[in-house]
């Protein structure tokens, strides 16, 4: 028997039972379709992470607290504003490209317009260092920082959500109870799904950050090399810098693309955990078209034992349960894949988080619908193809 | 040893013991022996339990004898392989089953076409000679019916059309008249014998019937599971 002919009284069978055919189908393609949708959001979400901090620029230093392994749990920062002052006059190429921060959630209020924003307490040269542009008015000056003047500096969106239609420069803000005077409108920098929205800025002296928020802490220092040349004498200026107070532990200086590997990683591992989630679903569907295709078996004895009378060998049965199984799930599979990659159009179309349709995902989904048939079919196809004509005619 | 070509069908001693558990063994058959040539006409009498469906699924190489030979054109099928006992079925021997064994699901055509699907050819040839097997038995306009569509004559005609579609050596048919009124079961003898005529095949009849045994040009009477008379017309 050839594989067309299998294949074409495999597609005769599976129409005579067309309800029972598409609702198994419909397993694996829900499966298929969770596959390629929960992979897509998160390689969206991969794309975009990374895309952010590449956008941060190629020669960036990052001085986060710990010890750079990221998994090992949340890391209390030892950073003080004097560490960065010491980084700064450190630095071989000049001082003033270093800048840290520190950052929180607040609830802001202007002319009783309410707006949660993200305060950012930074140190002079914050700006500059995060190369961000003042659209109008003027950034914080080394004395704001120094005495801790009640000004701020806020991102697009925070000036238009509590003025809107008017000039923030000049006016008010509270910060819990405290008011501070804007002094600066920042340029728009464009939505991100993830991390801090930076249009919702309120950026303060840190050293009134840290009397709002109760702690001297600073979150993290970042370092402007002055050419990605210079990168490796200024993270060694750095790393010297902090050694000279803090234990080895308790900091790590990491280049852009190394926190892109890192953050990638665990994303990657995101996207592979989402997908296994989803695999779970397309398991289960497997399980179903395995169910289906024993009671189709057993229904259909007869025909078999018929099929054996007529000269059907064994193979011939059960390459063709096989094929019907096979058939089932790639049907599932390739109405699953058009669906998901539709779906993930349409969370990229109207939701924040991004999604990337991958050659690998498709090629996944499908190859796993086939064999989940291959793998699911074969008990049933096998248990047909034993069947004993004589027996099998008899049977009602 | 004479150059005479092997018979197409010889049963030596044939016997058939089914087990019933463990120790209970009911001898179906007990030692049956018998030729069956090119081109015979011949009929297999017995009343129900005489073993008659057991010898049928023996001749037709669905099941092989505990003890003894079936041979076809010399071969024992004891000794062939699955496939090779699919080859010889879908090659040499044409079912017309009792209870027709018709595809519900499936036209008259399309359930001619089965046994065609197991060896070599394009769809259109099948197609082809599925429709020439049906004019023979006259459903040339029933083609695109489905069994439940049809009357048991005609249901039994498609079943015939099947068995010869392949042009096989032997056609086994059993109880080809059971369940048909008798105008319509001597049609249906009469179209079997006339193709057994024309084709120059081997027809073996399994009935209970002994006017429908009696048009057979030997009769072999079958009583708890041994022969108990041959008789040549």
């Amino acid at each position: 028997m050839s594989l067309r002919e299998s294949l074409r009284v495999a597609m005769q069978a599976l129409r005579a039972n067309r309800l029972r055919s598409a609702l198994t189908t419909l397993g694996v393609l829900i499966g298929v379709m969770a596959v390629v949708l929960l992979v897509a959001i998160g390689q969206g979400a991969r794309s975009e992470i990374t895309g952010a901090i590449e956008g941060l620029g190629s020669n960036l230093l990052f001085v986060l607290p710990g010890d750079g392994e990221f998994g090992a749990g949340p890391t209390r920062s030892s950073f003080e504003v004097d560490d960065i002052e010491r980084i700064d006059r450190a630095l071989p190429g000049g001082p003033g490209r270093a800048a840290g921060y520190v950052i929180g959630a607040e609830s802001v209020q202007a002319d009783g317009i309410r707006f949660n924003a993200t305060v950012f307490g930074v140190t002079e040269h914050y700006l500059d260092v995060v190369d961000r542009t003042i659209a109008r008015g003027q950034a914080l000056g080394a004395s704001d920082v120094l005495t801790g003047r009640r000004v701020a500096v806020i991102g697009a969106t925070t000036a238009e959500t509590l003025y809107p239609g008017q000039d923030p420069i000049g006016r008010r803000l509270s910060v819990g109870a405290i008011r501070y005077r804007v002094v600066g409108v920042l340029d728009r920098v464009g939505t991100t799904a993830f991390g801090p929205d930076v249009d919702r800025q309120v950026i303060i002296p840190i050293s009134a950050a840290q009397r709002l928020f109760g702690s001297a802490r600073v979150d993290a220092i970042f370092v402007r090399a002055t050419s990605t040349v210079g990168i490796d004498a200024d993270r060694a200026a750095a790393e010297a810098a902090l050694a000279e107070r803090l234990d080895e532990s308790e900091f790590s200086v990491l280049s852009q693309d190394e926190i892109i590997g890192v953050v990638g990683d665990i994303l990657q591992i995101l996207t592979w955990v989402l997908a296994a989630i989803a695999g779970i679903s397309l398991l289960v569907g497997g399980v179903g078209v395995s169910n289906i295709m024993l009671v189709s078996v057993s229904e259909r004895t007869r025909e078999i034992g018929l099929r054996k009378a007529l000269g059907a060998r064994t193979r011939d049965i059960t390459r063709q349960f096989l094929f019907e199984a096979v058939v089932l799930t790639g049907l599932g599979g390739a109405v699953g894949l058009a669906l998901g990659i539709a779906l993930a159009e349409v969370v990229a179309a109207f939701a924040p988080v991004p999604a990337e349709i991958t050659w690998w995902s498709i090629a996944l989904a499908l190859g796993v619908s086939v064999l989940v048939g291959l793998l699911f079919g074969v008990l049933p196809a096998r248990r047909a193809g034993q069947l004993d004509p004589v027996t099998a005619l008899r049977h009602e | 040893m004479t150059d005479r070509p092997p018979v197409l069908l010889e049963a030596q001693d044939v016997t058939r013991v089914y087990r019933l558990g463990r120790e209970v063994e009911v001898p179906a058959l007990r030692g049956v022996s018998f030729l069956v040539d090119r081109g015979e006409h011949v009929a297999i009498v017995g009343s129900s339990g005489s073993g008659k469906s057991t010898l049928l699924n023996l001749l037709g190489a669905l099941d092989r004898p505990t003890s003894g030979h079936v041979r076809y054109h010399g071969r024992d099928v004891r000794e062939m392989s699955d496939a090779e006992l699919a080859a010889l079925r879908n090659g040499s021997i044409g079912f017309v089953f009792q209870s027709f064994q018709l595809l519900p699901r499936l036209t008259a055509l399309d359930n001619v076409v089965v046994p065609l699907v197991y060896r070599p050819g394009t769809a259109r040839e099948r197609r082809e000679r599925a429709r020439e097997a049906l004019a023979q038995v006259g459903l040339a306009d029933r083609v695109d019916h489905r069994p439940g569509e049809l009357s048991g004559g005609q249901q039994r005609r498609v079943a015939i059309a099947r068995a010869l579609v392949t042009g096989p050596a032997l056609v086994l048919a059993d109880e080809p008249t059971g369940n048909l009124d008798s105008r319509t079961g001597q049609e249906v003898m009469d179209l079997l014998e006339s193709l057994h005529a024309e084709q120059g095949t081997a027809l073996v009849v399994i009935t209970h019937e002994r006017d429908i045994a009696a048009r057979a040009a030997r009769r072999i009477l079958l009583r708890d599971g041994l022969i108990v008379d041959e008789v040549a017309a």
